[in-house]
Order: C-alpha cells, then sequence, then structure tokens
C-alpha cells in the first residue's frame, strides 16, 4: 500500500524545514532540488552551484529564514558518480526554530565550489578542511591552505581513493 | 606535488619549492615580531601552536596552526564498524569520554529502529554529567593555574579524583570508558552506586560553591579575565559557538533544553548565563562563571535522575536492546549532544547494506570554538593571550581528531 507524500505525517520539525524551504524555492526554484523530506536530515541541493553564495546569503538574512548558525559543513565523497560536495547544516538559533541542511555537488576533477566563508565566519576552517581532506577548492575563501595535515602533504585523505605518500621527509609513512 | 593555490590571506603566502617543501612567507613590518606560542607550551592546554605577529608585547593577531594531534578519525570511522567507533570517539574529546559517546549513539540510533530500557537512559544521564563535572573541574583548574593561582588546581583535582573513581566503579576506567554503547550500555550500576553518587552530590556542593568563591571573589583572577576576549552574541553565532562560550556571550542555548534528547525532556535545570553583576556579558569571566554554575545544575541533575531512575529488575541487562549486528537504515543523520565544551555534532552517512558508516564527521565543539581565535587576539597583550585560551578551554583532541 502506497502513501501518496502529501498524506505522510510530517513532524513539527519536518513541517518547520518544508516552510523554511518554500521561502527559498520561491526566489531560488530554478538552481535547487526539491526538498528531500526525510525524517532524519532534510535537506535539498544546490544544482548551479555558482549561485550557491547568492542563496547563502539569502538564507541567513532574510527575516522569515534566519539561517544564522552553520552547525557543520563537511566534505563528501560520491565515488559512484564521480563527484565530491560538501553538506551544510543551518540553523536558526533562538530566532525560528528551523534546521535545514543543503548540499552542493562539483565535479572531482575540476572541485570548485564558491565559498560561504564571508557569510559564516565558521565556515573558513570547516571549509580549509574540506580542502584538506578532499581537495574541493572554494572560490574566493580568504585563506585556503591545509589545516589538519602538514602544509607539503600529498593527496587527499578522506577520498575513497586515496593511496597514501611512501615517504614523508623521509619518515616511511604506512607501517 | 600538487599545485597548492595560493592563499589570498594578506600576509601568509605558501608556495611549493622543490620536492615535498613549501616555503611559507609573512610580511612582517621593521617592528613586527613572529613568536611561536607552543607547540609544547604548559598555557595552550595540548599541542596548540600559535603563531603571534606582536610589535612589542601587543600581540597584533595570533594565529591558531592545528594538526599537531591528528589521528585521523575519520578515516578510522570509515574502516571500523559503528559500535568499534566508539573508543575512537572516546579518545577524541578525553576529558568528557562519556559525553561524546553519548553524542554519537544517539546520532547512530537515530538510524536504527530501537527503543532504549527506560533505566539505561538514566544510566547514560547520570554518566554523562558526572563527566561533565569532571571536565569542567579540569577547565576551572588549568584555567586557574594558567593565570598564576595555584590553589584551585588541586582542589579541582582532589574532588576530580572522587568522580574518576565512581566512572572506574561503572565502567572499569578512568578516563576512556567505551560504556555508553549503541542501545544501551556495556554495565548496569553496581550495588550500593547510587549511594555513592548521592554521598558525591552532598559532599561536592559545598566544595563548588567554595570553588567558584575562590576565584570570583579574588580581586587579581577578576582584574585578569574581565573584559578580556570580549565577543558580542551576534558574532559568536556567527562563528559557530556554542555551549559555555555561547552562553558567556548571553545567548541562552542549550541542547538539552532546545534540541532535547533521552530524557532531558523530563529534568528540571536552569540553563546557565551570566547576569552580568560580576562580569561583562561576553568577556573570559563569564565562561569561566558559566562553567562554575553549570557544575551545579550538573549536581541537580544527578539528584533527580537518582530520585527518578527505576530500579534494576532481577535479570536486567543493559545490553538487552543492542542489535546483534547493528546496520542502521539507508540515509543521513546529524546528530548532536550537549558536550561541556559545546555541540559535538557527528554527520553520519549509511548506505543500509554495510556494518560501517561511508562518512562519519565528528563536527568538534573546539575545532570552531578555537576558529574565533584570530579575531579575538587582535590587539591583546600576551598574557591576555593566555587568559583567553583558558577560556576557550580547549582539548587538542578534540580540535584535531
Amino acid at each position: 500500500m502506497e502513501e501518496t507524500p502529501q498524506v505522510k505525517e510530517l513532524s513539527g520539525e519536518a513541517r518547520a524545514a518544508a516552510a523554511a524551504y518554500e521561502i527559498i524555492s520561491e526566489k531560488f526554484g530554478d538552481a535547487i532540488t526539491p526538498l528531500d523530506a526525510n525524517p532524519t536530515m532534510p535537506f535539498f541541493e544546490v544544482t548551479d552551484a555558482e549561485r550557491w553564495l547568492e542563496i547563502a546569503l539569502f538564507m541567513r538574512d532574510n527575516p522569515h529564514l534566519r539561517f544564522t548558525y552553520l552547525a557543520c559543513l563537511s566534505g563528501m565523497d560520491y565515488p559512484d558518480e564521480g563527484k565530491l560536495g560538501i553538506v551544510c547544516n543551518l540553523e536558526s538559533l533562538g530566532e525560528h526554530d528551523h534546521r535545514l541542511a543543503v548540499k552542493v555537488r562539483c565535479d572531482r576533477d575540476n572541485a570548485v565550489i564558491p565559498t560561504v566563508a564571508r557569510v559564516w565566519k565558521t565556515a573558513e576552517w570547516h571549509e580549509r578542511e574540506a580542502y584538506d581532506m578532499y581537495g574541493i577548492t572554494f572560490s574566493n575563501h580568504p585563506d585556503l591552505r591545509r589545516i589538519l595535515c602538514p602544509e607539503d602533504w600529498e593527496g587527499w585523505p578522506l577520498r575513497k581513493d586515496y593511496k597514501v605518500q611512501e615517504s614523508y621527509h623521509g619518515i616511511q609513512v604506512p607501517y | 606535488m600538487q599545485e597548492l593555490p595560493k592563499a589570498e590571506h594578506r600576509s601568509v603566502r605558501v608556495t611549493p619549492n622543490g620536492k615535498n617543501r613549501v616555503v611559507i612567507e609573512k610580511d612582517l613590518s621593521s617592528e613586527e615580531m613572529i613568536l611561536n606560542m607552543g607547540p609544547q607550551h604548559p598555557s595552550t592546554h595540548g599541542v596548540l601552536r600559535l603563531e603571534c605577529k606582536t610589535d612589542g608585547e601587543v600581540v597584533v593577531e595570533a594565529e591558531p596552526y592545528l594538526g599537531y594531534l591528528h589521528r585521523c578519525f575519520e578515516k578510522h570511522a570509515e574502516m571500523v564498524d559503528y559500535p568499534g567507533i566508539v573508543p575512537f570517539v572516546d579518545r577524541m574529546d578525553y576529558l568528557a569520554a562519556m559525553n561524546s559517546e553519548f553524542a554519537y549513539c544517539i546520532a547512530v540510533e537515530k538510524l536504527l529502529d530501537i527503543e532504549i530500557p527506560r533505566r539505561v537512559e538514566f544510566l547514560r544521564v547520570i554518566v554523562a554529567e558526572l563527566n561533565r563535572i569532571a571536565s569542567h573541574l579540569v577547565a576551572i583548574g588549568t584555567y586557574a593555574i594558567d593565570l598564576g593561582a595555584f590553589t584551585p588546581f588541586l582542589f579541582c583535582f582532589r574532588d576530580r579524583e572522587h568522580i574518576m573513581s565512581l566512572l572506574e566503579w561503572a565502567s572499569g576506567a578512568r578516563m576512556l570508558y567505551n560504556y555508553i554503547w549503541i542501545g544501551g550500555a556495556s554495565y548496569d550500576f553496581p550495588k550500593g552506586m547510587q549511594k555513592r553518587i548521592d554521598e558525591f552530590v552532598t559532599y561536592f556542593r559545598p566544595k563548588a560553591l567554595e570553588l567558584q568563591r575562590l576565584l570570583t571573589e579574588n580581586e587579581i583572577f577578576v582584574k585578569r579575565t574581565k573584559g578580556i576576549g570580549m565577543m558580542p552574541a551576534d558574532v559568536a553565532v556567527n562563528y559557530g559557538w556554542s555551549g559555555p562560550m555561547l552562553r558567556g556571550s548571553g545567548v541562552e542555548w542549550d541542547l538539552r533544553r532546545n534540541d532535547p534528547y533521552s530524557i532531558y525532556p523530563e529534568l528540571d535545570f536552569k540553563v546557565c548565563v551570566p547576569d552580568g553583576k560580576h562580569s561583562e556579558i561576553g568577556d573570559s569571566l563569564s565562561r569561566h562563571l558559566v562553567r562554575a554554575y553549570e557544575m551545579e545544575e550538573s549536581l541537580n541533575i544527578i539528584e533527580q535522575c537518582l530520585d527518578k531512575m527505576p530500579a534494576a529488575e532481577e535479570g536486567f541487562n543493559p545490553r538487552a536492546a543492542i542489535p546483534k549486528r547493528i546496520r542502521p537504515k539507508a540515509g543521513e543523520v546529524y546528530g548532536r549532544a550537549e558536550n561541556p565544551r559545546g555541540e559535538l555534532g557527528f554527520y553520519i552517512v549509511s548506505d543500509g547494506k554495510s556494518t560501517k558508516p561511508v562518512r562519519c564527521k565528528a563536527r568538534s565543539s573546539c575545532f570552531v570554538n578555537l576558529s574565533a581565535m584570530k579575531e579575538m587576539s587582535m590587539g591583546q597583550l600576551i598574557p591576555d593571550l593566555v587568559a583567553i585560551i583558558g577560556s576557550i578551554d580547549i582539548v587538542l583532541g578534540e580540535v584535531d581528531r
């Protein structure tokens, strides 16, 4: 017995996320996917990565949305599709009661995503970590360098096809 | 070696220079000097390197360099099955291991369809709150000793010994417990444990008050921390701050109240926000005070839990609800809990078929709290820098993972 999406019971949290998504899709409907209203983490994906900065500013500053708090920006590897991406968990801290996740993808070979470090200052370090671990370049980032690995480390460690380097400054790495 | 993109930062340039070598260039005017604080330094609370550009005694900017304790938690998490990640999570924030395990387990349990037995919920909350007190004791003790107050340090560690003995009795280990498991806990409390915890709560209440008065009513401590490291509330939220840091800036945000998990909705506790009478809201002293008040609230929570906890029936097994093989359904979740240092979140992606996660990202509270260091340090004196780092309360294990 198939349940149609409109009949399914949405929790209060999911309804708040859907309402927030409505406001975003009114303005940017052509650059984003429909809301994936799964119960654990409702999210939508930005298909046109060039407009990600615009969408982020809108989400932060629009008085009905006010997503002021970027909880987490994780890098992500999609080896089957040959893509990399980021997943941002946004929240409106103390103002509205909604939470939403946003995904942005890019190709593996030319992995460039616009930065949101100027929208949420916390993104500066999160994006540095995504660069360090996955090799995603964030255009217009104020200070894009490796953060956890040494500056001259080779390769992108968290990619699924990562092969660790044989030696680092004369020290044998795999043991 | 791949081309490193040139950093646009106004004074740092990283360029490749031959095999496995880079050149890092910084611009300095003739009066400025670059001074390394760390990675070995008693006041940086671990292996943190702060590269301070100083103009005389004034710090122009102090930039944190991380990675000295990076142990590849996220890569290990993709190779180990879900229950096996719990000891790794312990070792991230080793001072608040129970809270970290709690955060990880509730994140994974969102993808599973199991019901945690009620007594196990109370076990988890009690050990998490005990660990919160222990963690704040370390934070307060080391903060005081960084600023030169040697006595409170040993008071804190003496009381922490009691907590560690209690947790050792419950779980078998003093610091890295592997106690809170996905779907339950590893052992039930031994007979007599509840009475001992009650005795500890009665013993510690006056000691917590004494500790707080020892520092808050001390003119030197107040002079060194009041007005230092100011952070307005909206900037703090923009920097992603959480926990005592955010509450120290006056924002009433506690995940146990605003995004509740486990049995916290049934418990009555205050969200501690400084009132501005002893400190300026947003400075280091406020953050310290939030931690001191929170210890008392944790004692209240533990007392309520001991009252409400259901007794263990014959044959109660805290592992009863744990499935034989933990294979969460396909999906992703961002689960988080209130750690003593802030919000510890786990972004877990599961493909539904394997017993290992596809991605397990740990959003660590200290990493995010430390990112504001560069802005907070501008224009401070070097001793004030020590006061600021101490008030952020970092644990490098969590910063670097």
